[in-house]
């Protein structure tokens, strides 16, 4: 980690974030270091009845009860198969954890705002849970929208009524 | 924090304390038998409250608070005075004084503006009961007031200055002497004499002498040691009562002294004290060394307040966020004791002796140690109560019904969290007995009933729960009128003849309401729905009873901590879960011939010859396919709050132990069937099983023949479980 922030040169822009990059089976993507907590590697989880799909179910962190999404299912791309292999990146958005379920995580880049390009409107599923793309050299970088991956549960839950 | 904001939330924690007194000296005073006269040490009890909560609010400059405080302790003063004896009728003008000091307060810690007409009113109203006494005495006392309040930067203030009256025995012209010797405490706790000195000031001319005999030679001096005393010699209009309020927030962390002296300078024989004023909430301190007593010349002996004010023990107020993390801290403890033992038997060491006695210990006092935080968190319903009081009380105003109010079981102690989570229900459901409840007066005597209504409130620990009544003596559920209602709205078919009890849990299906009228007390689009989920949250039920012409009573049941569980570890389908045990009547494994089939899908076990339908909990939670056969199982019997027994089937039974609940709900969100949350020893997550809402979801779903075999339609099957 200290390795990337060496490289990243004198120059640091005030528009710019720093971003970590993971990828997911073939596809790089990035999001905000900002909203990450940590990074561990995987655990199996208990399974969640009646939960999505890409809900593979909770883990126990330290003490507080975490779901796990797996992301590339949540994109619309093939399940992951987890394994030791594979990396769970720890989110804090709106005060709430979640964790990711990534094949692995490579880098921290610094993003300036006019190297993110939108979304191509192509219709594809995934489209909805990103907030733009960046080209760097042969890369192209995904950025998560991470609050739009995550389930809506907790937004339709104050809504819930029981009966 | 700085010193004065930590000062400043210590004089609201004891202003609710000092609320509390004095609605318990209220309740003993207007119940008291009125001939017998009035218990002069229980009025006291009440003048010292709001007292102090005078005295502290001038030293925030909390002048709206201080003001009606002032006028409010007039009369209280003259009750004390026996000039004064409150009637019947007065004692809803005492009471919403008091209800509206309470908001003051509030509103002051909040910092929110408060409504200075609604003071004046009641200062009024006050006023008129106690026959314009109290004003008499309130144009004496201000000009002590604002002088205190404008400590800081002196400005003129509307009252002029006047020569007091007689009547209080006051002096025109005043002189004291004050010994002050602070220890280190004060210092610690952020109090500066020259702060203290200069409020003096503004009570008249005054001289300052500071003894330095008591500092040592500067090679043993302790820098953080107080070693200074001072004289100061107070000159001018003022009364020992204000010269104790200046001191009161440090009486007890100094040598105090207040002497007044006779125009020759020497100490009167008995000095005419006006109130025993600075008789701070924490007597128990070092106050008592003090001269700060003294001894009222009226009344009796002091010993007898214990009468009113129940003997209070030695108690530490702590911030409930550090409560929070030490049981938070204790349960992981408790899940690491049994991770440990887990390792230490895979370790094939479970038969050395020394290391498994050593691990039962640890066990013990994990488990003390999880039984003492939890009984931190626990706190009497008492505050609750009496704030539900003044929500009848309120609600009987508005409404113009004569309501009797009666507690029971305010000793109860429940989990704070959960006492917090009351609130709102509860204001829900007494109002809703004051307002729809009770019939109008005439009706009430039209009845043949006391014109009064009773509305009762009680709190009572029965196995392992705590259970909460409402009970109100009104007209009842009109019954027919729900039904009618419930078909308009088509929450049940035209041709639907429910059961009573049925007809009765219509009022807990979202968007009923019977109320004609949209009053000003209930009707504001919150319905009994709200209630229940709001009970259901907390993981309690909620049951209604109903006489006609007798009343209703709504019960809550709630478990007595939302922090561990007795829970009965199974497993559903391979997945390690948790059955929280008072859910579970019985246990049963049958026997082939015991289990038939009513129809596809829908099992049912004979027990004791009385047929019970079974819920395959693999199946409500999706683990298992509806087709695929269940494998050997056992049955919990559970019965729901209907007195409807379910059997719910699972694997097997691994173990019985307490485990720590773990919120689903703070990271993720509810999930249907499932409770919470807990991590087992090996740290892995199992899911507490709802059984309520298991066979609520099985209704639902997989059998929907049950609710036709209770006799009603669809709607109504939601409240078959609940």
């Amino acid at each position: 980690m200290r390795a990337a922030h060496e490289d990243r040169g004198p120059v640091v822009r005030k528009d710019s974030r720093e971003m970590v990059t993971f990828c997911i089976g073939e596809q790089d993507f990035c999001m905000d270091i900002m909203t990450v907590r940590e990074i561990r590697g995987w655990t199996e989880a208990t399974v969640l009845p009646r939960a999505p799909d890409y809900v593979l179910g909770v883990i126990n962190l330290r003490g507080a009860v975490v779901p796990i999404i797996d992301l590339s299912s949540r994109l619309g791309l093939a399940p992951l198969e987890p394994g030791p292999r594979h990396v769970i990146v720890i989110v804090l958005i709106e005060q709430c954890l979640s964790g990711l379920l990534v094949s692995s995580v490579s880098d921290i880049l610094n993003v300036t705002e006019d190297e993110v390009q939108p979304v191509p409107n192509i219709g594809e599923a995934s489209a909805s849970c990103l907030a733009g793309v960046i080209s760097k050299g042969p890369r192209l970088l995904r950025i998560l929208d991470v609050s739009a991956a995550l389930p809506k549960t907790r937004a339709e839950e104050d809504e819930l009524c029981p009966a | 924090m700085s010193g004065l904001d930590a000062l400043r939330q210590t004089f609201f924690l004891e202003c609710s304390e000092l609320l509390e007194a004095l609605d318990d000296g209220f309740d003993i005073l207007a119940d008291a038998d009125p001939d017998a006269g009035i218990d002069i040490e229980v009025v006291n009890a009440v003048f010292r409250s709001v007292h102090s909560i005078k005295g502290g609010a001038a030293s925030f400059s909390l002048d709206t608070l201080v003001h009606f405080a002032h006028g409010f302790e007039t009369a209280l003063d003259e009750m004390r005075a026996g000039r004064f004896v409150p009637q019947q009728s007065d004692w809803v003008v005492l009471r919403r004084a008091g209800d509206h000091l309470t908001d003051l307060v509030s509103a002051a810690r909040e910092g929110r503006e408060v409504d200075e007409g609604r003071s004046h009113d009641i200062l009024a109203e006050i006023d008129k009961i106690t026959g314009g006494a109290g004003r008499e005495l309130e144009r004496v006392m201000p000009p002590a007031m604002p002088s205190r309040e404008t400590l800081a930067t002196p400005q003129p203030h509307a009252f002029a200055p006047m020569t007091l009256d007689l009547e209080l025995g006051g002096h025109n012209d005043t002189r004291f002497e004050i010994g002050f010797r602070p220890r280190h405490a004060l210092f610690e706790n952020g109090h500066d004499p020259v702060h203290l000195f200069r409020e003096l000031e503004t009570l008249g001319d005054m001289s300052v002498s500071v003894d330095v005999s008591g500092l040592p030679s500067l090679a043993e001096l302790d820098a953080h040691a107080p070693y200074l005393a001072w004289t100061l010699t107070l000159r001018g209009t003022a009364q020992r009562a204000e010269i104790e309020d200046i001191f009161e927030f440090v009486a007890h962390l100094a040598e105090l002294s207040i002497k007044e002296l006779d125009d020759d300078g020497l100490v009167p024989a008995a000095s005419p004290a006006p109130a025993p004023a600075a008789q701070a909430p924490q007597d128990g301190s070092g106050s008592k060394e003090t001269d700060l007593h003294v001894i009222p010349t009226s009344s009796s002996p002091e010993p007898r307040i214990a009468k009113s004010v129940s003997p209070s023990k030695a108690t530490v107020r702590v911030d409930l966020d550090l409560v929070d993390d030490l049981i938070n801290v204790v349960g992981e403890l408790v899940i690491n004791q049994s991770f440990l033992s887990q390792s230490i038997s895979d370790a094939g060491l479970a038969h050395e002796t020394q290391i498994t006695a050593g691990l039962d210990e640890f066990k013990t006092l994990a488990g003390q140690i999880q039984e003492g935080v939890m009984s931190i968190r626990a706190q009497p319903v008492k505050p609750l109560f009496q704030r539900m009081a003044r929500i009848v009380r309120e609600a009987a105003a508005v409404s113009g019904k004569i309501v009797r109010f009666e507690t029971s079981g305010e000793t109860t102690e429940v989990d704070t969290t959960v006492i917090e989570r009351l609130i709102d229900p509860l204001t829900h459901i007494l109002r809703n007995a004051v307002d729809h409840g009770l019939e109008p007066t005439a009706a009430r005597l039209g009845a043949g009933k006391p014109a009064e209504g009773i509305v009762r409130l009680s709190a009572e620990h029965r196995s392992g729960r705590v259970l909460i009544e409402i009970t109100d003596d009104g007209a009842g559920i009109n019954r027919p009128k729900v039904l009618q209602i419930a078909k308009a709205k088509g929450l049940v078919p035209d041709d639907a003849q429910p059961a009573a009890s049925d007809v009765d849990r219509l009022l807990f299906l979202p968007g009923f309401s019977t109320a004609e009228q949209v009053t000003d007390l209930s009707g504001r689009g919150v319905g009994m729905d709200v209630v229940r989920s709001a009970i259901q949250k907390l993981g309690g039920r909620i049951n209604i009873q109903s006489v006609p012409g007798k009343g209703t009573t709504f019960s809550i049941s709630l478990p007595l901590t939302l922090a561990v569980l007795e829970g009965m570890i199974v497993t559903v389908a391979g997945h390690t879960m948790v059955v929280p045990i008072t859910a579970i009547i019985e246990t049963l494994k049958p026997v082939g011939v015991e289990i038939e089939s009513v129809s596809p899908g829908c099992d049912v076990v004979r027990v004791r010859e009385e047929l019970i339908p079974i819920v395959d909990v693999g199946r409500v939670l999706g683990y298992r396919s509806p087709h695929e056969k269940r494998a050997e199982h056992v049955l919990l019997l559970i019965e729901t709050e209907q007195e409807k027994r379910w059997a719910l089937a699972v694997d097997e039974i691994r173990d019985q132990r307490q485990v720590v609940i773990k919120s689903l709900e703070q990271n993720y969100g509810r999930v249907i069937g499932i409770a919470a949350a807990t991590i087992l020893g090996d740290g892995k997550i199992a899911l507490i099983v709802d059984p309520e809402d298991i066979v609520r979801s099985a209704a639902d779903t997989i059998l929907p023949g049950a609710s036709n075999a209770a006799g009603t339609a669809r709607p109504i099957h939601h409240l078959l479980g609940v």
